[in-house]
């Protein structure tokens, strides 16, 4: 196992060098989602608290970043932490909120939609933030204003992330809080008649999860070069972010990886197939179909399935 | 502040909170009824803004009387749905429910944005012309007749599940689904009459609606959310509070437009919603603790 880990590192960190500009693109989208997933699977997925509204600390993080970057001259390698630490604090406030009355199921939906949305109609209509127009980043090509000119050091920054992410929610799996996570999610009453504080064990994760989808905000507005209100806020993108680890196997830890490595060229390819034909929105329509069919059909999602395959191949 | 601007945006709120608590009611009785939230409301309500649309631009129908055949398509649609999927799931957790009524949002949205494309419009009835004045304020026509026509048919609701059969075994199922299969209520049947109601409700209200709210297909999301928070305000699974909170959430939109600005309308409801959650989490007309 360590040995297969190992060779996937490896042949991930040589693959720029042989791909071409394209598929460089696809996997950094790839990784960067996984990443992304990797941050909701802790409190989606492992807590089993089911926030639909995780692009709200993604549009924190990156504004944060990129106003100190644009008005006080701050480097987004600074930054990130600060966005990431924004985002911390909105993810404690809305934790608070709902754990605090333990809010569950589809009311914590809707108090994280709410918060979503809330931060989307508040960016635009302030124009200090750009209002509707939204920022945009001038592209530099300055390491120090986090833009490269090569598109591998993405690459390397996107991988960073999803592998440190993974390492993190690796280590947490083997820690007590990881188990307790775990038993809240199959059966809270019983996690707290045993004398779990599970409102604190809820408030890390969601800390935790929030402050990693901020630090991820900073990818998204210096690789992208622009940070739309509808886009960085709205549910579009909080449904992009929860899908990977669904599909995958949420409360797993290769499962947000597998589900991007599945879900990501599948849209890459249905938005530039379906695009062509002037079909805008069916790749959205492909998620809808997959969502209904990994409840039905798969509601662990792929990676215990594949797990169970491998298994019984073994014995 | 102008009184006659408060008069006029507590009044348009008002007539617009009828197509509100149609909605809400729609959803609140799917909720109560099998305690399934559905996720797809906003758009099962744009897709009869579009079917009244079709109706009056190629058939010219005017949705004052389309609105019965998008309420027919819909309650087939919600029937599908609970037949084909949300049957398969009433007893899996909420999270894959709610995962469940992602996906058929995210299809019946992005099949919208396919059919016809992602430009606003809005269904021109010859009523929607002509306004009525009442001293210094008006009224637009169009609103009183939607709101009319909402009360109607909510009204209409309330009589079937007070005085019929189905409706009477439908609010037994709702309080107690064990107990009504005990005494031997059919609960599939109940179930699909239930999600066909609701999303009838919820396709009369669009077409009722289509005159005076211009739409596009990424409008279904928004409903939704209005949706969720009405019934939240109200307590889920409460008709009533369905339909004060209809009321009570556009008058407090229309009152936000009015003393803020219109493009934070939507931050009104949430505040609601936030206190309400805060407060007194079962809402105003719940019951129980959430």
């Amino acid at each position: 196992m360590k040995l297969a880990a190992l060779l996937a590192v490896g042949v991930l960190v040589a693959l720029p060098w042989i791909v071409s500009s394209y598929a460089l693109t696809v996997l950094i989208f790839i990784f960067f989602y996984a990443y992304l997933g990797q941050a909701w699977n802790i409190v989606g997925g492992y807590a089993g608290q089911l926030s639909v509204g995780h692009a709200a600390f993604v549009g924190v993080g990156g504004y944060a970043a990129a106003l100190l970057s644009m008005h006080a001259g701050l480097t987004p390698w600074i930054g990130m932490w600060i966005g990431g630490a924004l985002a911390a604090l909105l993810g404690a406030f809305i934790g608070y909120l709902g754990f605090r009355f333990g809010l569950r199921g589809f009311y914590f939906v809707l108090l994280t939609v709410a918060f979503a949305e809330i931060c989307r109609v508040v960016a635009l209509n302030v124009d200090a933030v750009g209002g509707a127009l939204g920022l945009y980043i001038t592209f530099t090509g300055n390491p120090r204003q986090f833009q490269f000119q090569d598109n591998r050091v993405y690459y390397y920054v996107a991988l960073a992330l999803m592998l440190g992410a993974t390492a993190l929610v690796w280590a947490l799996e083997r820690h007590r809080l990881g188990s307790y996570l775990t038993a809240i999610r199959q059966d809270e009453g019983a996690c707290e008649a045993l004398g779990v504080d599970t409102f604190r064990c809820k408030m890390l994760a969601m800390v935790l999860s929030s402050f990693l989808t901020g630090v991820g905000g900073t990818f998204y507005a210096f690789y992208l070069f622009s940070l739309q209100p509808n886009a960085v806020f709205g549910i579009p993108l909080s449904v992009e972010i929860i899908i990977r680890p669904i599909v995958g196997g949420a409360g797993t830890v290769l499962g947000p990886i597998l589900g991007s490595f599945i879900l990501s060229p599948l849209a890459e390819i249905s938005r530039t197939y379906f695009a062509q034909g002037g079909w805008n929105g069916a790749h959205l329509i492909v998620y809808g179909l997959l969502l209904i069919a990994v409840v039905l059909f798969l509601p662990q999602g792929a990676y215990p399935a594949l797990l169970r395959l491998a298994r019984r191949r073994a014995a | 502040m102008d009184p006659t601007l408060v008069g006029q945006g507590l009044l348009s709120g008002f007539l617009f909170g009828g197509v509100y608590s149609l909605m809400a009611v729609g959803l609140t009785l799917i909720f109560g009824v099998m305690r399934v939230v559905n996720f797809a409301h906003g758009d099962m309500m744009v897709w009869g803004m579009y079917l009244a649309w079709l109706l009056a631009s190629r058939a010219g129908i005017d949705p004052y009387v389309g609105f019965v055949v998008c309420a027919a398509a819909l309650f087939l649609l919600g029937i599908v749905v609970q037949r084909g999927l949300v049957e398969r799931i009433v007893d899996a957790p909420h999270e894959m429910q709610i995962l469940l009524m992602l996906g058929v949002a995210l299809v019946l949205e992005n099949a919208a944005l396919v059919a016809f494309g992602p430009d606003p419009t809005r269904v021109r009835s010859p009523l929607s012309q002509s306004t009525v004045w009442l001293g210094p304020i008006f009224v637009d026509l169009a609103r009183l007749l939607t709101f009319g026509v909402a009360m109607a048919l909510t009204a209409a609701l309330w009589l079937f599940l007070a005085r019929t059969d189905l409706g009477r075994t439908m609010r037994a199922a709702a309080d107690n689904p064990y107990g009504a299969r005990v005494i031997g209520a059919d609960v599939r049947k109940v179930y699909a009459a239930a999600f066909g109601v609701g999303a009838a409700c919820v396709g009369a209200a669009g077409a009722l609606v289509s005159p005076i709210l211009p739409f596009q297909p990424t409008s279904g999301l928004g409903l939704s959310v209005t949706s969720f928070n009405i019934v939240i305000i109200g307590g889920m699974g409460s008709l009533p509070g369905a339909f004060a909170g209809g009321i009570l959430v556009s008058v407090a939109e229309s009152m936000g437009a009015v003393f803020f600005s219109p493009s934070l309308k939507e931050l009104v409801s949430f505040g609601l919603l936030i206190a309400i959650l805060l407060f007194r989490p079962a809402g105003l007309f719940g019951k129980t603790a959430a």
